[in-house]
């Protein structure tokens, strides 16, 4: 019998990841779509830069980081009991930073492509900056913010580099479906990989085709 | 009373231009504003509603300050009773004909004004639809309606009417008349259109390259310039003929040939090739409608 216990553990470390990606981005979008400081590109491309970087690259600093044996692990172990190399908190931290820029970029699209008259017609309506992203603009970037959970949630799925060096392959704690893929096929169970890499493979292809739905959609209704 | 004084650099694209505005407007009065694009008119608007920040700036509303550069005071924008009319209408995508409206009220207030509006421009029948599902000239009429839900001591408006035909410029017209009168507005309306101005305005002023060169009422302030009640071309004598006692002069001026009829003594100090201004005073003009 396949054993289907990585699937949930995927999915729950996608939709941890997903709910805490999106409650940073959200803020961090706006921040940067909006204020003036100087050095915005700079912001921008630290937070892309685990689009290009090698997975292995960011499991690697991520492990040297979280380890008992450095500052930064002492601190959280002492501070906060964390325990973040070889456990599920772990994975969730990795993913969080390597999902990054799959919630911010379409969030930031969005925030970038709303007229900017929208935003002056509700302050001179006598609204809040904060009302104002709550009643105007988040609504009416709704698809943004969709395919920037969808893409995340997909992303968090597929993660593998990083969840190896950061997660290693502990059974019911870390071993996710991808990481069980292979686990099975270097135990020459090709039966049991080819199980998990179907459903994978239709989920993925769900997933894509439900984004350019919400865009087709949402293109025809929208304003601007 | 409004009271404006504000600097400005403005980047345009023939480089740097200082925006410097001064001007008073009377509580209930409808200012027009006249210009060139690109001469600071938006950003007049702007620096009054707190969108734009100006370098040396004093605005004082009924005598309460919204702008003081030397006292740096700067009002927000949401703490200006001000309605603006956003040239691209900015209406809410997301909201519908009457949730936009009612968006700008503010807690506690009445909302038989929201049906009020709805009726003084004429949007009963459209109150639940979404804005990208009306014509530009109903979208303009719901951007102005919501402009006016605080009653704000200024009503600012963005050209609004240049992106309607003349038909719809005409009635929209009519609407802002009707709102202005009835909610005792203070407006300030940018326009290119003179025959709106005229019809609107019970002030304006003239900006060029960032400074008011003419002000005061529409006649007055067009009456040399634009309009005027005399005929006034400008050509080149082709040919001088004496027919009887009088004289024909034949001027060229663009592919026209104008005969006019002169004296003696006139023609004496004319010569063929010389340019002249031809001018009539309009008793009789013919007005002819050409399709």
């Amino acid at each position: 019998m396949i054993d289907l216990q990585p699937f949930w553990l995927s999915f729950k470390l996608a939709i941890i990841t997903s709910v805490i990606l999106f409650i940073i981005a959200v803020p961090l979008a706006y921040w940067i779509a909006y204020s003036k400081f100087r050095y915005k590109a700079v912001i921008e491309a630290i937070l892309s830069l685990p689009l290009i970087l090698p997975p292995s690259v960011l499991g690697f600093y991520l492990l040297v980081a979280f380890s008992p044996e450095n500052a930064f692990g002492t601190f959280l172990d002492k501070y906060f009991d964390l325990q973040l190399v070889f456990t599920f908190e772990g994975l969730v931290v990795a993913s969080v930073i390597y999902s990054l820029p799959f919630m911010i970029n379409p969030i930031l699209a969005g925030f970038k492509n709303l007229p900017p008259s929208l935003q002056e017609a509700s302050f001179t309506l006598g609204k809040s900056k904060f009302t104002t992203l709550i009643k105007i603009i988040l609504p009416n970037i709704r698809a943004s913010l969709l395919t920037g959970i969808i893409m995340t949630f997909a992303h968090t799925v597929g993660e593998f580099g990083v969840v190896l060096m950061v997660g290693g392959s502990i059974p019911t704690k870390t071993k996710v479906v991808s990481i069980a893929i292979y686990d099975e096929v270097e135990s020459m169970n090709y039966h049991n990989a080819n199980v998990y890499a179907l459903i994978l493979f239709v989920f993925a292809f769900l997933i894509l085709l439900s984004v350019h739905l919400i865009n087709t959609n949402s293109s025809k209704t929208r304003l601007y | 009373m409004i009271r404006f004084n504000a600097n400005k650099i403005l980047q345009t694209a023939e480089g740097a231009m200082p925006l410097a505005i001064a001007f008073e407007l009377e509580q209930g009065k409808l200012l027009s504003i006249y210009g060139n694009s690109g001469a600071g008119k938006t950003t007049i608007l702007r620096i009054l509603a707190g969108l734009t920040t100006a370098e040396n700036v004093m605005i004082e509303v009924d005598n309460e300050v919204w702008d003081d550069s030397k006292n740096n005071i700067h009002l927000a924008i949401k703490k200006r009773s001000i309605g603006f009319l956003f040239q691209d209408y900015a209406l809410f995508p997301n909201l519908t004909v009457k949730e936009n409206l009612e968006y700008a009220l503010t807690k506690g207030d009445d909302k038989k004004l929201i049906n009020e509006l709805l009726e003084l421009m004429e949007l009963q029948q459209l109150q639940n639809t979404k804005p990208q599902n009306l014509s530009g000239g109903q979208q303009q009429r719901v951007a102005l309606a919501r402009a006016i839900v605080r009653k704000p001591k200024i009503l600012l408006l963005d050209e609004p009417l240049s992106a309607v035909d003349d038909d719809m410029r005409f009635k929209l017209q009519e609407y802002i008349l009707k709102a202005h009168q009835q909610y005792q507005l203070t407006t300030i309306l940018i326009s290119h259109h003179l025959p709106e101005i005229f019809r609107l305005a019970d002030k304006v002023i003239i900006i060029d390259n960032g400074k008011i060169i003419k002000e005061g009422s529409p006649t007055n302030v067009f009456s040399e310039q634009k309009i005027s009640s005399k005929f006034k071309v400008i050509g080149e004598i082709i040919d001088m003929k004496k027919s009887d006692i009088v004289y024909i002069v034949s001027v060229l001026s663009a592919n026209n040939i104008i005969k006019v009829i002169a004296t003696e003594d006139e023609v004496a100090n004319f010569k063929v090739g010389q340019k002249v201004l031809i001018a009539s005073k309009a008793f009789n003009p013919l007005i002819q409608i050409i399709s």
